[in-house]
């Protein structure tokens, strides 16, 4: 057998320790610097208040008027979501093509901002925002999602068609295509299945959103979940609540269904 | 007595085939501790379950199976996985993380041997990198211990297959394809390694091979499977060029000469 | 067909949500929105505004990091019970025992209902009980993210290439050990980029709890917003964008360093 020495085991970068050393000081100092009083939190009386208030939440309200109009309230937020992700994805679309460098990188440098803009700003605040504008109810709701998913949709639409190989529309341009049409004919067959795709799974996070917008006042389930807990009719919430689980369940699966058949499975 | 098979019958993976027929049919065959046995036969022919029906990873619809004197599929789930560490299965492609260090692949061999604990600071800090060292060095790969897998070769990766294999502690070796990657030279090398660790832990050595030659000039005993069957079980000074080709038949009509045999290797799938 | 669907309950939708674009346009609403934006310049900048504004931006970055946290330390156990590729009964006869499918679909089952409950919920459930405050959103992130982190873990590591711990496994590996030498090296990369990614989705996540009165920058803009003060909530947004570009270049580079 050969006695040639060990190699020496490589030494972790500098830099990596440096880093993982910053995750502690922040995970350590979040921990301490809250006041999170783990004590009370699992003292004997505070476990015992939370059983009694969760036991009030059993048997949720079932009479046929009150289901009524969660069921008005679970369409009202239906609709703000699906329209929201609606107007989203035209916007964000269109927002996409001078986002990817198509009409130039000043052009770029502006859209990319604004879509930063527009996704960094959560729902909740832009239905906050919005209220002023548009009024109390769900036309807020859906503006506000409309907003915030262009953001995100136009970037990750801006993205993929930068990703883009450029051949075929180049292709279509040295022909003597307009870079619209060479848009419309190259790059976007080629992306639609993504970006149908993407928005799609938008729709899950907006179904979600959209249950709580009316916690400000954004029409929809939201708002009358926070009506009912602040008058602590528990047994009307608990029925909201499992309104909100059966619908965010059904939106998850209609999304998973359709994007299952846009992949052609 | 290694291994005991009566009659073993296996099916093909349960999702795929129904019509099919059975990927072992009617195997009967002993192997006793300490024996060293070349597995041929053409693409499909079932050695690869052969393989892995012999390692207690696939379980037979009928027929009798021991190993090292027990009945593994009578045994509880708890006690077969923990005779599964007498086996040492290595399939054909070599089952290593491509963005693993060697050192860190290699000394998985040692995890039936080692506590959970001992096994995680190992991932941060090697245990017993002298002993990974010792066996890269057995093939020449040495200098490869703190490279990353997919920075070698497929050559070179197979070889870091079997150097998991040397660190292992397991009595029967049950080897798949170890040529396929490797050159006329280096293949030498392998089954040399192969056969010389085997007969130092005086373990059961089963090796499925395409490259008949080598087999037949290597291997005491000769295990021929065609369709599920077995065509011939002897030693290698029996087997005849006729009856090669009788089982080799409709796949290549005549054994391709050694000058070829690099380029044959390399691209057969089996 | 499905696009016809879709077309066919457009009108009905636009009636539900009140889809009046021209609300937005009529004299009052401009007005009010006029007001309300023409606060926004300059922001509110007065030393004592700024300071408290830095505790609220801290408060809000420490809920988020500990509720992920503790999201982690739950979704490790739950995924390893909803990972089916570490089944060794599976190996063997291509299906799983049927204890183990039962554990390994309750696992799931609870991923879903913790996913599913919106995080605002459970803030406000959470406000109710331990009272307004931080320790309400650190609790609802904690929970609502350990349905998505162990969701999204176990579809990670049950779509990795299984073939070098279902090795590791057929030759005598205990399960853990598998899943660290075998599936680990491979799925780090995009769990780490995942949990990550997480990170900053809390920090979005605990400034909206605010609004419920679970701590930190948001429970002050709500403060604010409900006072009109325009000055003030554009400060708070121009400090929020900023956080949330902040925490999205950590993140990006967290995940080029460590991988």
């Amino acid at each position: 057998m050969d006695r040639r020495a060990l190699t020496p085991p490589p030494v972790i970068a500098r830099t990596t320790l440096l880093v993982l050393l910053g995750l502690l000081v922040l995970v350590i100092a979040s921990f301490t610097s809250l006041d999170m009083q783990w004590g009370e939190l699992f003292s004997a009386d505070a476990l015992r208040s939370s059983r009694e208030f969760l036991g009030g939440f059993a048997p949720p309200e079932m009479a046929i008027p009150f289901l009524r109009k969660v069921a008005q309230a679970t369409w009202e937020t239906f609709s703000m979501s699906a329209l929201g992700t609606l107007l989203a994805l035209l916007l964000g679309l269109a927002l996409a093509l001078p986002g990817s460098g198509r009409f130039g990188s000043a052009a770029r440098v502006v859209v990319r901002l604004l879509l930063n803009v527009l996704r960094s700003i959560p729902e909740l605040v832009w239905a906050v925002i919005l209220l002023i504008a548009a009024g109390l109810g769900p036309f807020a709701g859906t503006l506000a999602l409309a907003a915030h998913t262009t953001g995100v949709l136009g970037r990750l639409f801006a993205d993929a068609l930068e990703n883009l190989p450029r051949e075929h529309e180049e292709t279509l341009r040295i022909n003597g295509a307009t870079p619209m049409t060479a848009f419309c004919y190259a790059a976007l067959p080629q992306i639609l299945p993504q970006l149908l795709s993407y928005t799609l799974y938008r729709w899950e996070n907006n179904i979600r959103a959209a249950a709580i917008l009316g916690v400000v006042g954004a029409g929809g389930l939201g708002q009358m979940l926070k009506y009912h807990l602040s008058l602590f009719h528990m047994q009307q919430a608990a029925t909201v609540i499992l309104a909100m689980l059966l619908m965010i369940m059904l939106v998850d699966g209609a999304s998973f269904w359709l994007r299952r058949k846009l992949n052609g499975v | 007595m290694a291994f005991e098979l009566r009659g073993i019958q296996v099916r093909h993976a349960v999702a795929a085939h129904a019509e099919v027929p059975d990927a072992l049919h009617d195997i009967t065959l002993s192997l006793a501790q300490g024996e060293q046995v070349a597995l041929i036969g053409p693409s499909g022919a079932g050695k690869t379950t052969l393989l892995h029906t012999l390692a207690c990873a696939r379980r037979a619809e009928s027929g009798e199976f021991t190993a090292f004197a027990v009945a593994p599929w009578l045994m509880s789930h708890a006690q077969r996985h923990a005779l599964r560490a007498r086996f040492f299965l290595a399939p054909q492609t070599p089952p290593l993380p491509p963005r693993q260090r060697v050192v860190t692949a290699v000394l998985a061999g040692r995890l039936p041997q080692w506590s959970f604990w001992q096994a995680i600071t190992s991932l941060i800090r090697p245990r017993e990198a002298g002993a990974a060292h010792a066996a890269l060095a057995r093939f020449n790969l040495q200098d490869k211990l703190y490279a990353r897998v997919d920075r070698l070769s497929g050559g070179e990766r197979q070889r870091c297959g079997m150097a998991r294999l040397l660190l292992s502690k397991a009595d029967a070796l049950l080897v798949d394809e170890p040529l396929s990657a490797l050159d006329p030279a280096l293949s030498l090398q392998m089954l040399a390694v192969l056969q010389q660790e085997a007969h130092a832990r005086n373990a059961t050595l089963v090796c499925s091979l395409h490259q008949v030659e080598l087999a037949l000039a290597h291997f005491p005993r000769v295990i021929a499977l065609r369709e599920g069957r077995i065509v011939f079980d002897l030693p290698s000074a029996q087997v005849t060029p006729d009856m090669i080709n009788a089982l080799y038949q409709n796949e290549h009509t005549t054994l391709p000469e050694v000058a070829d045999k690099a380029s044959y290797c390399m691209g057969t799938p089996c | 067909m499905v696009a016809l669907v879709a077309l066919l309950l457009l009108w009905p939708m636009l009636q539900a949500s009140e889809f009046q674009p021209w609300i937005l346009f009529d004299k009052q609403s401009l007005s009010a929105t006029w007001q309300f934006l023409s606060g926004f310049v300059p922001p509110a900048h007065s030393p004592e505004f700024l300071a408290m504004l830095m505790a609220a931006t801290w408060q809000t970055v420490a809920i988020a990091t500990a509720g992920l946290v503790l999201a982690l330390l739950a979704a490790i156990p739950l995924t390893l019970l909803a990972t089916a590729s570490l089944s060794v009964s599976r190996l063997e006869s291509g299906r799983m025992r049927s204890v183990a499918v039962l554990v390994r679909q309750s696992a799931r089952w609870l991923l879903v209902v913790l996913r599913s409950v919106p995080e605002l919920v459970w803030a406000l459930l959470f406000v109710r009980i331990v009272g307004l405050g931080p320790t309400a959103g650190v609790l609802a992130i904690a929970l609502t993210y350990s349905g998505m982190l162990g969701k999204v873990y176990a579809e990670i590591l049950e779509s990795s290439d299984t073939d070098a711990s279902a090795a590791l496994l057929r030759n005598g590996s205990g399960r853990l050990a598998a899943l660290c030498y075998g599936a680990l090296p491979e799925a780090a990369a995009e769990l780490v980029s995942y949990t990550t990614y997480r990170w900053e989705c809390a920090i979005r996540g605990s400034v909206i709890m605010g609004f419920v009165g679970a701590g930190g920058i948001g429970q002050r803009m709500d403060e604010s917003m409900k006072m009109l003060a325009g000055a003030e909530v554009s400060s708070m947004l121009l400090v929020f964008v900023l956080l949330v570009a902040a925490a999205d270049q950590v993140s990006s580079f967290m995940r080029k360093r460590l991988l």
